[in-house]
């Protein structure tokens, strides 16, 4: 089984975001790995190392900037075995580069580049954008079946089983034979550390860079953004004094008692 | 003469002998319990000039609080000394961002200061594990250390101005926002470290460093002290200026954290013996990658630096502090801590560790735990009985005169960070400072507090 795991570099997790004129602020702001797209990796150097699921290659996959090669070699640290960078200096936040695009180079990827793919492992959505189009769209593209928000993946026989979480519940889904898309949820797994040794290792690894323009897909965005702006600043809580006034406030002030 | 003290500042004083005195009467470790009656909880540097003015007049003793995080028994009473807490005095006065100067009240949080400090690009020069319920003015008092001492220097290198209540209630304004002002003895730095005995802070006014916008966390094992000392040279040769912070735990603690949180260095079926933090922050990501690179490739080439992780995100970087922090809290939950912390040079550091254990061969249930500031030559050295949280006067009749005999030996000191209080004031004279010494401090103690009303029965021997 080859799996090709999609990376992304984004606004990392705890950088408390600001606006400017073009949107969110990204100058000289810390990025780091999504942390969907890190389960994603986990996984897939999971199903590699239990020998049952016959894994023979990870392909880590990023579209981004020239930075993204540090995304790939977090990924590579990881445990996969080769990376594809596909530079663009489009913002992959939604501003620029959209979700359609996206999953068009993703195709372009598996049907140029991957023909042997037989997993695309990517996390459920990016923190940046918070879409979690690309694994469906890719699926819709390549007609191959989906698994969304994957909490549990076992191999059985020639293909997968699948638990995915949703509103109501645990889903199970059976895919019975690959190729496959699966978008990675937070409980499916916990991430390890990329240890020091193989932080050195990931140095050799090959990084294959592609350039965007070249997959003759329309990069320019479906979708027009037409206002980035902060939520309203919370207002400040205030004490009462007795419970009268407590229910005073609720009744007049806030209405929400008769 | 209690009855009088609720006209001078109404809204603050807490109802005599109600159920809340209770934590403040109580100390961190749970070692030192105070009978208090009454908790004063001022609200500006008039109520506590009031408050002490009369506390002066009818000789009545005062214990300065803050947060409460102390743990040599300094911020709780001895007896019945009435209780002055800072808490109420929060307020964020200003923040100069070009020139990167806070003035606050002596009640912010630590952790309340960083987050508002962050929003405005900088940082406070101080982080602790106590950081969620430490107050500025504590820190201030006791001369906290903590982990980027290192890197940002002493409480003493960042206090740019304080306001002071005297015992006999004179508000003594030392603020300013003058980073350079030799005119006359620099009486702050007085305050700083003195534990609350010679009058109680109200206002600071701090530097701050700015923001990094590179910060990156590696922790790493190694097998042996020595390698530990080879991997800190490294650092310092290779990292340079980037270098923020450089913490070791040892196998003993680590094992004890293990029991509740997961150590990020997952290692086949061993334990290292050694355990390193390091922490870079600089203004330029790209230069202090390549140098952290340059330094964990040696040290591992070196053989000093078996293992390690490097964190990829800001969470990582979380969750190796987590695990540095937990030190203290975890070994405080798991028996009796008989608590160190010391100053030793580098060649001595870990040899202490050894000869307790050998001390303590007698008692085999006793852990050895040790962790600490080893860039600073700070040890935390704790030994604990899992499971017993009774003092045993057996164990400590063998680490004690021992351990304060051997670290004046090697020319350390016997209280690094934590200070005095009333655990370790009694050996001032004895394993810290000469007789001229403690001569000098007794009467500047006196021309300060004549009535003795400070903090009485600690930080000087009493």
């Amino acid at each position: 089984m080859k799996i090709l795991v999609g990376v992304k570099r984004v606004v990392d997790y705890a950088v408390k975001v600001r606006v400017g004129s073009h949107g969110v602020e990204l100058k000289n702001v810390k990025m780091s790995l999504n942390p969907f797209c890190e389960i994603a990796v986990e996984e897939a150097v999971r199903l590699k190392e239990n020998k049952g699921a016959g894994v023979s290659e990870i392909v880590a996959l990023s579209i981004g900037p020239k930075q993204c090669q540090e995304t790939l070699r977090t990924a590579l640290a990881m445990g996969c075995d080769r990376g594809i960078h596909v530079q663009t200096d489009l913002r992959g936040d939604y501003m620029e580069l959209q979700s359609d695009a996206v999953a068009k180079l993703f195709q372009k990827i598996i049907e140029e580049k991957e023909k042997d793919a037989d997993l695309v492992l990517v996390g459920k959505q990016s923190i940046d954008s918070d879409c979690g189009h690309v694994g469906p769209m890719l699926a819709g593209y390549m007609s191959w079946p989906q698994a969304t928000f994957a909490a549990k993946i076992d191999v059985e026989g020639n293909g997968l089983l699948v638990e995915r979480e949703t509103d109501q519940g645990t889903e199970t889904i059976r895919i019975p034979k690959l190729p496959a898309v699966i978008s990675c949820d937070l409980r499916l797994n916990e991430p390890r550390y990329a240890t020091l040794p193989n932080i050195m290792k990931a140095k050799k690894k090959k990084i294959d860079t592609f350039q965007a323009e070249d997959f003759g897909i329309d990069l320019e965005p479906k979708n027009k953004v037409l206002e980035v702006f902060e939520p309203p600043a919370r207002k400040e809580g205030i004490f009462v004094d007795d419970v009268n006034q407590l229910i005073d406030k609720l009744r007049n002030e806030a209405g929400v008692i008769p | 003469d209690y009855k009088n003290l609720p006209q001078r500042a109404p809204a603050s004083i807490v109802v005599i002998d109600s159920k809340e005195l209770e934590k403040y009467n109580s100390d961190w470790t749970g070692q030192y319990k105070g009978a208090s009656r009454i908790v004063c909880r001022p609200q500006s540097t008039e109520e506590v000039a009031s408050i002490l003015e009369y506390c002066n007049k009818e000789k009545i003793g005062v214990v300065p609080q803050a947060g409460n995080t102390g743990v040599v028994g300094g911020s709780v009473p001895v007896h019945d000394e009435i209780i002055l807490s800072v808490e109420r005095l929060n307020e964020i006065h200003s923040f100069d961002a070009i020139n990167g100067i806070l003035q606050c009240g002596a009640g912010c949080i630590l952790q309340t200061l960083q987050e508002k400090v962050a929003s405005w690009n900088h940082l406070m020069p101080i982080d602790l594990g106590a950081k969620g319920t430490c107050m500025i003015g504590g820190n201030i008092a006791t001369n906290a250390g903590g982990q980027y001492y290192y890197r940002f220097g002493s409480i003493h290198a960042n206090i740019i101005g304080l306001e002071v209540v005297l015992p006999n209630g004179t508000i003594l304004d030392l603020m300013s926002t003058n980073r350079k002002d030799n005119t006359g003895y620099d009486l702050k730095h007085l305050f700083v470290g003195s534990e609350g005995t010679l009058g109680v802070v109200t206002k600071v006014a701090l530097n701050c460093p700015s923001l990094p916008s590179a910060r990156n966390v590696a922790f790493l094992a190694c097998n042996s002290f020595e390698s530990v000392c080879q991997t800190l040279s490294f650092a310092k040769e290779e990292l340079g200026e980037v270098l923020a912070a450089f913490e070791f735990m040892d196998k003993q603690v680590l094992d004890q954290v293990a029991t509740e949180k997961t150590i990020p260095l997952k290692i086949r079926n061993e334990n290292y013996n050694f355990c390193v933090l390091v922490e870079t922050q600089g203004s330029n990501r790209e230069h202090d990658t390549a140098k952290l690179e340059s330094f964990l490739e040696q040290v591992m080439d070196s053989g000093h630096v078996v293992d390690g992780i490097l964190a990829q995100d800001t969470k990582q970087v979380y969750e190796m502090w987590e695990i540095r922090e937990s030190c203290n809290p975890i070994i405080k939950s798991k028996g009796y801590n008989y608590k160190y912390d010391i100053s030793l040079p580098l060649s001595a550091y870990y040899d202490i560790a050894k000869k307790m254990r050998e001390r303590l061969l007698p008692f085999p249930d006793v852990i050895v735990a040790n962790w600490g500031h080893v860039i600073d030559g700070n040890l935390h050295l704790n030994i604990i009985t899992p499971g017993n949280f009774e003092v045993d006067s057996q164990i400590k009749g063998m680490i004690e005169p021992f351990l304060f005999e051997y670290v004046v030996a090697q020319n350390g000191s016997i209280s690094a960070e934590h200070g005095l209080g009333q655990s370790k004031n009694k050996y001032l004279g004895k394993y810290a400072k000469s007789e001229a010494a403690v001569t000098i401090m007794r009467s500047l103690k006196d021309s300060f507090d004549p009535n003795g009303i400070m903090n009485p029965e600690k930080f000087l021997p009493s």
